[in-house]
Parts: C-alpha cells; sequence; structure tokens
C-alpha cells in the first residue's frame, strides 16, 4: 500500500469552521448594527457608536476579544471558503493560492492583534 | 391498441479498438411503459448494435453494476424508467470521473483499490477464542452504522463528487462511508489504522460538502454525512494525538 502524508487541513478547516459558526451567529447582526441601524439611526439610540463608546470597547477584555476574533476568524472562513472555490473552477496553483488566501488572512489576524493591542486596556 | 412509442436514446460509444476518442450515436428504441434504460440499451444491443457493452446483473437495484449518466445524471438504468423522458431524447455516456474502458463500461480499479485500503472489515480490538462466545451487540451499537452498510459499489457518489473529479486520488464518498461503518461498529477496532488514510492528503478534507454524493445515492447511504462526521473526527485525531500516549496515527 502507497504511504500518504497526514493532511495539515485540520488547523484550516477549524479555523474555517469557527469563523463559519461566528459568521453565521454574528455577521447579519453586525452588518445590520454597523451598515443599517447606527448610520440610519434606527433602533439603536443615537451615537451608539460614537468614538469615546467604541474605543471604550476595544479597551475592555471581552470587547478586544470580541473585535479580534470577528476580524480573524472571518478572514480565515473567507481565506478557506476562496482556496477551495479557486480550486473547484480549476485554478489549481497550490502554495500560490495558499499564499494568497490564508497569507491575508494571517496577515489580518496580527494587524488587529497588533493594533487592538495597541489600543491597550 | 395505441400506436408503438419511440424514444431516441443517444449513447457515448467508445470501442477502444477503433475509436480514438468517444463518440455519439443515436438509436431510435420502440419502447413500453414498463421499460428501464436498462432495457432500453438492452434493446439497442439485441436489434441495431451487438458491440455496444454496459454492465448489469439483478434489474432490481441491488447488485449497482449498472450505473450510468443518464441525461448528465448519475444513476442505476435499471430503475430509471424511459416513459418519464418520453418524447424527449436520452442521453447515456460512461459514468463521469472515471476511465472509460469501453461504451458504458468504466475501469473500476481505482475504486476497487480505495475499497481494499480502507480495511472493510472488522478488526478485532483483542484477540477471540471461540470458548468466550459470539459478541453481544445492542439495538443501540447496532443503530449506530447499519445505514452505512447499506452499500452497493455502485459508485455513482463517484460519479457525482466534483472533489473525485479534480483529484482521483481522493478516497472518495463510498469507501469513506464504509470506513466509518467499521470504524462505527462496537466489534471493531481499528478506527486508528483507519484513521491514517482518512485524514492523510486523499482523505476527508478533499471534500468540500458539496452533498452531491448523497443526492444521488440510490441507498440512501448519505455517504456526504460519514465524510462530514470524520471531518470532525480527523481533526480531534490531528490535536489529540499531542495529548495521545500512542500519539495518534501517524
Ligand atoms: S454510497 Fe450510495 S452512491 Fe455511493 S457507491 Fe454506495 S450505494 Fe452507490
Ligand atoms: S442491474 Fe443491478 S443495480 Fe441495476
Amino acid at each position: 500500500m502507497k504511504t500518504r502524508k497526514r493532511s495539515n487541513a485540520p488547523v484550516f478547516w477549524g479555523l474555517f469552521g469557527a469563523g463559519g459558526m461566528l459568521a453565521a451567529l454574528f455577521g447579519p447582526m453586525l452588518v445590520f448594527i454597523t451598515g443599517v441601524a447606527v448610520p440610519l439611526g434606527l433602533i439603536l439610540p443615537a451615537g451608539a457608536m460614537d468614538y469615546p463608546k467604541m474605543l471604550a470597547f476595544s479597551q475592555n477584555f471581552i470587547g478586544k476579544g470580541f473585535i479580534f476574533a470577528v476580524i480573524s476568524l472571518f478572514m480565515w472562513h473567507a481565506a478557506h471558503r476562496i482556496f477551495h472555490s479557486l480550486h473547484e473552477i480549476g485554478i489549481h496553483a497550490g502554495f500560490g493560492c495558499k499564499l494568497l488566501t490564508y497569507g491575508v488572512a494571517l496577515v489580518g489576524t496580527v494587524v488587529s492583534a497588533v493594533v487592538l493591542l495597541g489600543i491597550g486596556f | 391498441m395505441s400506436e408503438q412509442k419511440v424514444i431516441e436514446i443517444e449513447v457515448l460509444r467508445y470501442l477502444p479498438e477503433s475509436d480514438q476518442a468517444p463518440r455519439s450515436e443515436v438509436y431510435k428504441v420502440p419502447f413500453t411503459d414498463d421499460m428501464s434504460v436498462l432495457q432500453g440499451a438492452q434493446y439497442i444491443k439485441d436489434h441495431f448494435d451487438g458491440s455496444l457493452t454496459f454492465r448489469w446483473s439483478c434489474r432490481m437495484a441491488i447488485c449497482g453494476s449498472c450505473g450510468m449518466m443518464i441525461n448528465g445524471i448519475p444513476k442505476l438504468s435499471c430503475e430509471t424508467f424511459i416513459r418519464d423522458y418520453y418524447p424527449n431524447r436520452i442521453t447515456i455516456e460512461a459514468l463521469a470521473n472515471f476511465p472509460i474502458e469501453k461504451d458504458l463500461v468504466v475501469d473500476l480499479s481505482g475504486f476497487i483499490e480505495k475499497l481494499e485500503a480502507i480495511q472493510p472489515y472488522i478488526i478485532p480490538k483483542e484477540p477471540r477464542t471461540v470458548e468466550q462466545g459470539e459478541y453481544i451487540q445492542t439495538p443501540a451499537q447496532f443503530a449506530e452504522y447499519i445505514q452505512f452498510t447499506s452499500c452497493i459499489n455502485c459508485t455513482l457518489c463517484y460519479a457525482a463528487c466534483p472533489q473525485v473529479g479534480l483529484n482521483p486520488e481522493f478516497i472518495g464518498p463510498a469507501a469513506i462511508a464504509l470506513a466509518h461503518r467499521y470504524n462505527m461498529d462496537s466489534r471493531d477496532g481499528g478506527q486508528a489504522q483507519r484513521m491514517e488514510l482518512l485524514a492523510s492528503e486523499d482523505g476527508v478534507y478533499n471534500c468540500s460538502a458539496v452533498g452531491y454524493c448523497s443526492e444521488v445515492c440510490p441507498k440512501h447511504v448519505d455517504p456526504g454525512n460519514a465524510v462530514n462526521i470524520n471531518k470532525i473526527n480527523a481533526a480531534k485525531d490531528y490535536f489529540l494525538r499531542f495529548l495521545s500516549p500512542k500519539g495518534g496515527a501517524k
């Protein structure tokens, strides 16, 4: 029997799954709040996302964690999707595609972590 | 008596001795309402061209040998009726994603190798003597795997799977469903051995959860579900092997 290499997909698949779960739970709500409700002044009180409030939110330990997870895991989810969709439409650039998709997610993760930590507590 | 109905059946022909590439041929086949597409092919073989080659045996959706692409969809030709297509033309072709051997017959050797590779038999947890008697299995334990025993190896799911098409090395739906069938059996202890294959680069992560395999399966095996359960199992195995004393699969 031929020997096969263990796939390292669980790492990416795990991030993809976590991001998908998070996107399903929070994605539409976030789009509604940030893209519709707040700009149009619907439902939420005026100034719900003003700078001082958002700054306080991102300085809070839980708020920081939430923002980080939402940015990073959404990106890993999207990267995995795009990587596999490229494969499906016949683009199998292998490492290059991985670098373009997962690489962007990795950069997004690092940048958001650095910025969020830079905001302080 | 009503007039004899005639349907056009377009067949993808390929005779390796004379054809450079597969070509289409159309036959006008008289039929009755109880005739299957398989019987249509048999009519062509008996009346128009005896060289037409295809596999069949049971004619009752149980042997799994008569699969073909019928108007682009992988189906068992013995349980697909001509009347459902009339008055339109029926197109029959060899199952997708397999090399064609002759006409509607495909080369299944790759599939057989995959089936062998997953060790489709009970690997006992520990050797057991005759004196110890039979295995006891509860209805609940039986229910864990019974669904995955229904596979008839028709390979319709392989013809349906876009990932099999992209990577012929992918173990694929039916073989993974069968591996799962043994892994879930309370008498079996071979999960770690099979995991090596399922977690490999030819394993479960080739699947992008299209689900078409389960849709075309004539036996409701739901192979797609088996594949997806084993993504979770393989992920657990990947991360937990650092904690487990045996180190999990290699
Ligand atoms: S899983 Fe279903 S479609 Fe696939 S080979 Fe078995 S019976 Fe056929
Ligand atoms: S002839 Fe046996 S399944 Fe169709």
